[in-house]
């Protein structure tokens, strides 16, 4: 195996929470709802998922683990700023506060303890070919879901119905509640999904990227979700071409770092935020894209006028 | 109060005075009441609409009528009362509830989604089961078959008021309801545009279909209504058969008292001085909807009120853009006010020459929704009233602004439920009046207004209209953009015609007729289909 193809795998495992964190966060965006806890879910995915996996031997059930708590943590969240309609800022907040802070006295015990693996995906002959075998056939299940996840929400916000009935409530949920369509109940919808989005990101953290437990281990990159769902403008193909982009840059670093670079080591470790806000501002530029693709609800409380 | 003591008794057997035939009533709501906090919005509101009838709700803005439409939509539920759908009691919890029953509503305030395509809009009120994408081309039958020119894949965020409204009408005859309900359907069409509107509400009517239709001109009521129910202060004052009245008469039960239109005193005569000098005017589309300007010139005198009539998307929106400084021009002499350079200057240096702006869209654009008046009052004076209202020091002067946000409001007699409020609580009218208002009160020598009474009752209109006058006479120079060729031949000295993003040299109101400016709107329909053609 090659120094570039090992590269290109890291970049790959590097992005893919990323991605799932920020797939989901824009599919609660776009009904109309910020929430900034995506950290906070991320985190109980990760503390959950690698509990249960070492507990059970079974990395899928603690992925399954890491996606049952993500949504209920986002549940909370929906509770109180849709039913009780509380600021949506502050509670994603708190959210994320309360997640760090849960999530380190429920994984007081694991930490130092080694994770549970997942096995790469092999099939035979097509993940022995040269330079693209491992790249393309030999990486991990989870790889390919987060690839299926921004396809399949591609297809589900643009080309079904109830897509645009989510996209409809995030432009206007006034006029959405005056046609009949449940403004509350799809919102509910749409912010466990992102929930189950964190949570499995979360998850795959502490199994695959670095099998083990870490307090704090998800290190920003629930904000960094977030912002490339906005400089993405709210559309999935670039919140993909962001999180790898962060990927790269992100790998790139580390073995600029390795290297010996003569440039401070906090410098390049802040590359790969700059990169990606730069180049997603710049490709943003487009502000009439930009106009149509931005729920014009985004954030704001709804109560129907009973 | 009286009106429903002395019915209620009687009403298996009331008839209307003056209704066709006595043909079994499709809706009928008894002692409908709708309490918010203090103010009764519905007073025990009795409504009865038969089956094939076009009947007419009249009333000024707050009289209760958006309040009683929203309870038979399922968009608010009743305090108290019953609606009875084909003669059995029903609750309509919901507006897809209202939907299943066969009731069909096209709104005032629309309620559509400017981020989505008109089709995707016409999707979201249809059944689950209709696929995406036939709607498209369904919209586009129907919107021909009824002479509503539409363009299905355009975004509604680009579109017009006027087009807008297709789409809301468009959407729910798919829906083919039983009851349909319009919300002053016409205020943003032309006459042929709304003829068309009649023929097919009558086409309806015959197909055996009943409309609710909310309307402040009384003329196409008396023209089209078979019944009337008259509301006031929240209560049902009057039923009447539309056609044995006079407009006036109309007007006066739905007052209370005598409504004068506005007065257009004689030009003033002597010396009058250009003061808003538009030269060479061009401009590319902003996107890919919207209209290029064509070389326009024009000029308005101190004294003198210019109409510009139109079709709606015609340009007018970009015009008006261009005027106010919300887009600039590349030579600053495109745009002249009071004989000074302004097509550099955006808004706030336009305004300090002594222009002022009021644009079509009230909520969001003439006013910040969520913010009260006082604040919207500073928001668009900040810069011409820079010494009262922040001081030397730029400190809000609270007390100044106040004393000026009270003196607009007796000004224009607005009227509001609390003593600041915010601007989205106001009616229409009411905000349109404080609108006015709060540029008159700055005495610009040049006041460019786009659409000054779209969906404001007559009361209010008669109120706005006048005041544009006086102001003309006072000695500015006033421009009305409208749709609305009744309030132009009421209001100007001239017509000049807005087509395609031209515009038509004016034309003295003396020798202007319906008949000239509607051909010089380009037959209107042509030239509309045209743009529609270009763009699809």
């Amino acid at each position: 195996m090659g120094i570039i193809e090992a590269i290109l795998l890291t970049i790959a495992t590097a992005a893919t929470p990323l991605l799932i964190a920020a797939v989901g966060e824009l599919v609660v965006e776009r009904s109309g709802v910020l929430n900034l806890g995506v950290e906070g879910m991320m985190i109980m995915g990760a503390v959950t998922g690698f509990g249960v996996a070492l507990l059970t031997g079974s990395p899928w059930l603690g992925f399954l683990a890491a996606i049952i708590i993500g949504a209920l943590f986002s549940l909370l969240f929906a509770v109180l700023t849709l039913s009780l309609v509380t600021n949506q800022v502050a509670t994603g907040l708190a959210l994320t506060l309360l997640g760090l802070g849960l999530s380190g006295m429920i994984g007081e015990s694991f930490v130092g303890m080694p994770g549970v693996r997942l096995a790469n995906l092999y099939i035979p002959v097509l993940s022995d070919l040269p330079v693209v075998g491992r790249l393309v056939f030999g990486q991990d299940p989870i790889f390919y879901l987060s690839i299926a996840l921004t396809a399949g929400v591609t297809w589900f916000l643009f080309k079904t119905r109830a897509g645009l009935t989510l996209r409809s409530v995030g432009d206007n949920h006034g006029s959405a509640h005056a046609l009949g369509i449940n403004v509350i109940a799809i919102r509910y919808l749409a912010v466990m999904f992102g929930g189950a989005c964190a949570g499995l990101a979360g998850g795959y953290l502490s199994i695959v990227y670095t099998p083990q437990w870490v307090e704090n281990m998800t290190a920003g990159r629930g904000w960094i979700a977030l912002a490339l769902v906005v400089f993405a403008s709210w559309r999935p193909w670039r919140v993909l071409a962001g999180a790898y982009l962060f990927g790269a840059v992100t790998i790139g670093q580390l073995h600029a770092q390795a290297l010996g670079i003569g440039i401070p080591s906090q410098l390049l470790s802040s590359l790969p935020y700059l990169a990606t806000i730069v180049v997603l501002v710049l490709i943003s530029r487009n502000r009439r894209l930009t106009m149509i693709n931005t729920p014009a609800s985004l954030g704001r409380p709804f109560v129907p006028d009973r | 109060m009286v009106l429903k003591g002395t019915k209620k008794k009687i009403m298996g057997t009331y008839v209307q005075p003056g209704s066709v035939g006595a043909g079994p009533y499709l809706l009928e709501t008894r002692g409908l009441t709708k309490v918010f906090g203090s103010l009764t919005a519905c007073d025990h509101v009795d409504l009865k609409i038969r089956k094939g009838e076009i009947h007419a709700l009249l009333g000024e803005n707050g009289a209760g009528k958006s309040t009683l439409v929203k309870m038979l939509f399922g968009s608010l539920e009743p305090n108290e009362g019953e609606i009875l759908w084909d003669g059995s009691p029903v609750r309509i919890p919901s507006p897809s509830a209202a939907r299943k029953l066969g009731i069909g509503m096209v709104f005032q305030h629309f309620s559509l989604f400017d981020a989505l395509t008109a089709a995707e809009n016409i999707a979201l009120s249809l059944d689950q089961d209709t696929p995406i994408s036939t709607i498209a081309a369904k919209a586009r039958d129907l919107s021909k078959s009824y002479g509503l020119p539409l363009d299905p894949g355009s975004l509604v965020g680009d579109l017009s008021v006027g087009e807008r409204q297709r789409i809301e009408i468009i959407r729910c005859l798919l829906q083919t309801p039983e009851l349909i309900i319009l919300d002053e359907p016409t205020s943003v069409l032309t006459p042929q545009e709304a003829d068309r509107l009649f023929e097919t509400l009558e086409r309806l009517r015959d197909e055996g279909k009943s409309i609710l239709y909310i309307s402040h001109r009384l003329e196409e009521v008396k023209r089209m209504c078979n019944s009337a129910t008259v509301m006031r202060h929240g209560k049902v004052v009057d039923h009447c058969d539309p056609r044995q009245e006079t407009a006036a008469s109309l007007a006066r039960m739905m007052v209370g008292t005598e409504v004068k239109s506005a007065e257009r005193t004689p030009a003033m005569t002597g010396k009058s001085i250009e003061l808003l000098g538009i030269c060479g005017l061009s401009r590319k589309p902003a996107g890919p909807f919207s209209m290029p300007l064509k070389n326009i010139w024009l000029s308005v005198k101190s004294g003198e009120v210019l109409g510009i009539a139109g079709v709606a998307g015609n340009g007018q929106g970009e015009f008006f853009e261009a005027i106010s400084g919300e887009v600039l021009q590349d030579d600053p002499d495109t745009v002249r006010v009071c004989g000074k350079p302004a097509g550099r200057l955006g808004i706030s240096g336009r305004r300090l020459l002594g222009a002022a702006f009021v644009p079509e869209e009230r909520l969001g654009h003439g006013a910040a929704p969520r913010m009260r008046l006082s604040e919207n009052l500073l928001l668009s004076r900040h810069e011409t009233d820079r010494k009262a209202f922040l001081g030397s020091l730029g400190m809000v002067a609270g007390a100044a602004i106040s004393s000026a946000t009270q003196r607009i409001i007796e000004a224009m007699d607005v009227r509001k439920s609390a003593p600041d409020p915010e601007a989205a609580s106001l009616s229409g009218g009411n905000l349109q009046k404080f609108i006015i208002g709060r540029e008159l009160d700055r005495q610009p020598s040049v006041m460019v207004v786009n659409q000054p009474t779209w969906g404001v009752d007559a009361g209010a209109a008669a109120r706005i209209r006048q005041a544009l006058i006086e102001l003309a006479r006072a000695g500015s120079a006033v421009l009305v953009i409208s749709q609305d060729l009744d309030e132009l031949f009421e209001i100007s000295d001239a017509i000049s015609v807005m087509h395609n993003g031209e515009l038509s040299e004016p034309i003295a109101i003396a020798d202007a007729t319906f008949e000239k400016i509607g051909l010089l709107m380009g037959g209107a329909e042509p030239g509309h289909v045209d743009h529609h053609e270009e763009v699809a």
